[in-house]
């Protein structure tokens, strides 16, 4: 599996760079499709958490950070140098001279300390608040305590200081495009919204809710002769079937692919040439509860993982759409252990370690699962024979995909299927196994493991970045062997695009979040003019 | 007339009140609210003070009885409220959609009536004849085709085969934009149409005051122009009244299959991330239109049938 995670990956990037050999056109619309959701939420990019509002937000607007999907780590986008102090703490942003916002005004460090301002304003709840917590003094203004944030300091009007109130790569935080920079004196004014202006490659022209976001070309993008395209279109469409058919009749340049189309798309000569995968930063999983009894001891834990075929699951239900799960952080995180072995699937050995747990006959547990065809009920429902035959019962529990989260943070669970992130960053996604963290923020299985906050910790606190990575790495195989969810799988992204749309990127943090100003359409789109 | 329609709008508060409890009530109990469907992708992390802080921003961590007080309160001077979503007026947001929406509703019904009334009328001139079979068995297999289905049978061959029309979108509200999906949402109408009015017809084709009009010698197209078809339309406007606040309501299928900016694709998106004022609000929008659409057909009837008093 994991060699063919790496061939795939090597092919991939192979067909890319051939792709990026040549020449880019300029001209034409790319037609994009927003696959998760009927509309988009509003013109104001700072107010929704969902991956949906990010698709747009990637064309209009500009983070302080990007993620560089093909070197698979953050770069700074608006600061052409960034220096770190001596503690770790503050880092300092040298920043372009160049960027300018759409109605041709100079970006400035009020800017950025405006719009951090405003996602901190606690009245609003703006859910990029979550990153911009991570600056000293956020939490204060989000409080009502201050009114500015005391860790974001204008040195000049392109040179801007932020202090942290805790050792992190800043760039994995930044880059979200909840934290996208807006205009300060522009934004405030009445009516910013109906015609929002930004950063990014291309403007706003119109929104039409519900059917799609329409923006041009902006010429003086900070990076010389990008983007190639005019004009980009966004429709969202949430409905899998709408886009699928769109996707053949040539009206649509992507479309993000599910199991059953997966399957048949490889099976069609034309369409199997232009198919994208990616592991995505998603780990499928079965969190368990320990407060119910059996699933405080380690040993039914580890037998749950080895009583059932996840291969067996991934293979037939799952369509291949996934790779095997080896421990929490995925194939693409840069702390992922290729030395890492899958549980084996081995029901002898979960009847052993069920009989030393004191479980000989088994037990009953109630699984909370959504109707999701890649990790909900229709999973549960394969894995129940399996858990059957060591002795285990399982009664579905089932649940609205909206109301899992609330479900799960209330723990009110004895198991869980979900998919998670698990990445960018290591660190912060391996956080939530530390025990310091809550159930209701992202612990879901209240994970308490001393010699794991003791690595993560280290990994916090230490300078070295291949140390980070090395202490990491141990944290996630001890989380791995106490087994506090069973380890299902990773998701494999996979996105159709038409053979005229080049500059796709492998962007494991979602795959459909793409750089438009690096997508280009050749001669022979219908919407090449 | 004047009295009669103040008394039915006088009417339907009590009803509007009544559906806005109810979904009220009905999003209370169930599982799930909106600051924890922030975390429900997998990919959000939201701490329990930022829950807490949302609920109380949104009025939620208030007692129930607190907040339909509240609401009730709002919904006396016309406000629904400010979805939690986008931090906009739901008016603003219903504004943004009803014309897509009420776009698809006339055409779908237009499609109906169109096709349906005149098919059922010439099934009931010759019953049991081939237009009468043909029609019957379009109209029953009509009722029972899944929309979903039958929208997705549309798109693959009226865009991927034939290339014809767009496979889905607004586009600018053209014409060629609105045709599949009003098909696909007008066949049930349609279907149920024609045999209303085959039924209607057929009824008053056997009434005394038919048999005694053709006794007097009355031409065959006099009798169906002016004794069998103004009887008949009363039953047939009751159809289309019912039928045209029913779309409105199944559109939220079609709206979504073929990506139409209606209210439907609103409510689903409200409905799925518990954005509950642009839930109650699309809601009450649909009863209201439903009602006003069975007033207008009162008054129509009235008018089209002297019988008929404003009582």
């Amino acid at each position: 599996m994991l060699n063919k995670w790496f061939l795939t990956t090597a092919l991939t990037l192979a067909a890319f760079t051939v792709q990026a050999q040549e020449q880019p056109r300029r001209g034409g619309t790319i037609r994009f499709t927003a696959p998760y959701a009927t509309s988009f939420t509003s013109n104001d990019s700072h107010v929704s958490p969902q991956i949906q509002d990010e698709i747009y937000t990637y064309a209009l607007h500009r983070s302080l950070y990007r993620w560089d999907a093909v070197n698979n780590k953050p770069e700074p986008e608006l600061a052409t140098s960034v220096t770190k102090s001596a503690d770790g703490l503050t880092y300092t942003f040298k920043l372009r001279d160049d960027a300018l916002f759409h109605n041709g005004r100079k970006m400035t460090a009020d800017d950025i300390i405006w719009s951090y301002t405003r996602i901190m304003d606690g009245s609003k709840s703006y859910p990029g608040a979550r990153h911009i917590r991570r600056i000293k003094g956020a939490v204060e203004v989000e409080k009502g305590q201050a009114k500015e944030i005391a860790g974001l300091k204008k040195i000049d009007d392109q040179t801007l200081e932020i202090t942290l109130v805790e050792k992190a790569d800043p760039g994995f935080f930044l880059y979200y495009g909840q934290t996208a920079i807006y205009p300060a004196k522009e934004a405030q004014a009445e009516g910013f919204f109906n015609k929002p202006i930004g950063l990014g490659p291309f403007k706003f022209v119109e929104h039409v809710p519900g059917s799609r976001m329409v923006l041009e070309r902006w010429e003086k993008y900070f990076k010389a002769g990008k983007p190639y395209a005019d004009k980009v279109v966004i429709s969202p469409m949430g409905e899998a079937a709408s886009r699928d058919i769109a996707f053949r009749n040539k009206e649509i340049d992507v479309s993000i692919l599910g199991p059953t189309q997966y399957v048949a798309y490889k099976a069609d000569a034309n369409l199997s040439k232009g198919i994208f995968e990616v592991a995505e930063v998603f780990t499928r999983n079965m969190g368990m509860n320990p407060s119910f009894k059996p699933f405080a001891d380690k040993r039914v834990r580890q037998a749950i993982n080895h009583a059932i075929d996840a291969e067996l699951i991934i293979k037939r239900l799952v369509r291949d759409k996934a790779y095997r799960a080896t421990g929490w952080l995925p194939l693409s995180s840069p702390a992922y252990d290729k030395e890492m072995k899958p549980y084996a699937f081995d029901p002898e050995k979960a009847k052993k370690l069920l009989t030393e747990a004191g479980y000989p006959d088994g037990f009953e547990f109630e699984w909370t699962a959504t109707p999701n065809e890649s990790w909900g009920v229709p999973i549960v429902e394969a894995v129940i024979p399996m858990l059957a035959k060591v002795g285990v019962k399982v009664k579905i529990k089932p649940i609205e995909g909206s109301a899992l989260g609330g479900t799960v943070q209330k723990g009110d669970f004895q198991a869980y299927i979900w998919s998670n992130t698990s990445g960018p960053d290591p660190l912060t996604i391996l956080k939530c196994f530390h025990s310091a963290t809550p159930q209701s923020a992202c612990n879901y299985t209240s994970y308490k493991n001393p010699e794991v906050d003791k690595l993560i910790d280290e990994a916090g606190n230490t300078d070295d970045p291949a140390k980070r990575l090395d202490l990491l790495k141990k944290a996630n195989a001890i989380v791995y062997d106490d087994a506090p969810v069973w380890f299902f799988n990773y998701n494999k992204a996979v996105m159709a695009y038409q053979p005229w749309l080049k500059g796709l990127q492998p962007n494991s943090t979602e795959l459909a979040l793409q750089q438009y100003d690096e997508l280009w359409v050749d001669a022979s789109s219908p919407a090449a003019k | 007339m004047l009295q009669f329609v103040f008394r039915r709008l006088l009417q339907a508060v009590p009803i509007l009140l009544a559906v806005a409890g109810l979904i009220f009530l009905l999003f209370s109990v169930i599982p799930g609210d909106f600051a924890s469907t922030q975390v429900s992708d997998g990919r959000s992390v939201v701490d329990a003070e930022a829950i807490e802080r949302m609920n109380r921003q949104f009025g939620l961590d208030q007692p129930l009885a607190t907040r339909f007080a509240a609401y009730v309160g709002k919904l006396a001077t016309l406000d629904l409220g400010t979805s939690f979503r986008t931090r906009q007026p739901v008016w603003h947001l219903i504004g943004e959609r009803l014309w897509p929406t009420m776009q698809l509703a006339f055409a779908s019904m237009m499609f109906a009536i169109v096709i349906g009334v005149p098919l059922g009328f010439l099934a009931a001139l010759k019953p049991g004849g081939v237009v009468d079979t043909v029609s019957m068995v379009t109209a029953v297999s009509g009722l029972s085709l899944p929309k979903f289905w039958l929208g997705l049978m549309l798109m693959y061959l009226f865009a991927l085969q034939l290339g014809w029309l767009p496979s889905f979108g607004y586009g600018d509200g053209a014409l060629k934009n609105l045709i599949l999906p009003s098909i696909a949402l007008g066949v049930a109408p349609l279907a149920l149409l024609a045999r209303t009015t085959r039924a209607a017809v057929l009824e008053i084709m056997n009434a005394d005051f038919v048999r005694t009009a053709r006794a007097k010698g009355m031409s065959e197209r006099r009798v169906v122009q002016w004794h069998l078809a103004r009887n008949a339309l009363v039953i047939v406007l009751t159809t289309v009244g019912l039928q045209f606040g029913s779309v409105i309501g199944q559109a939220v299928v079609i709206e979504k299959l073929f990506a139409w900016p209606g209210l439907g694709s609103l409510l689903v998106d409200s409905v799925s991330l518990r954005d509950i004022p642009v839930v109650q609000g699309c809601i009450l929008v649909i009863v209201l239109f439903f009602l006003v659409v069975n007033m207008l057909v009162d008054v129509l009837a009235a008018i089209i049938d002297p019988r008929i008093r404003y009582s």
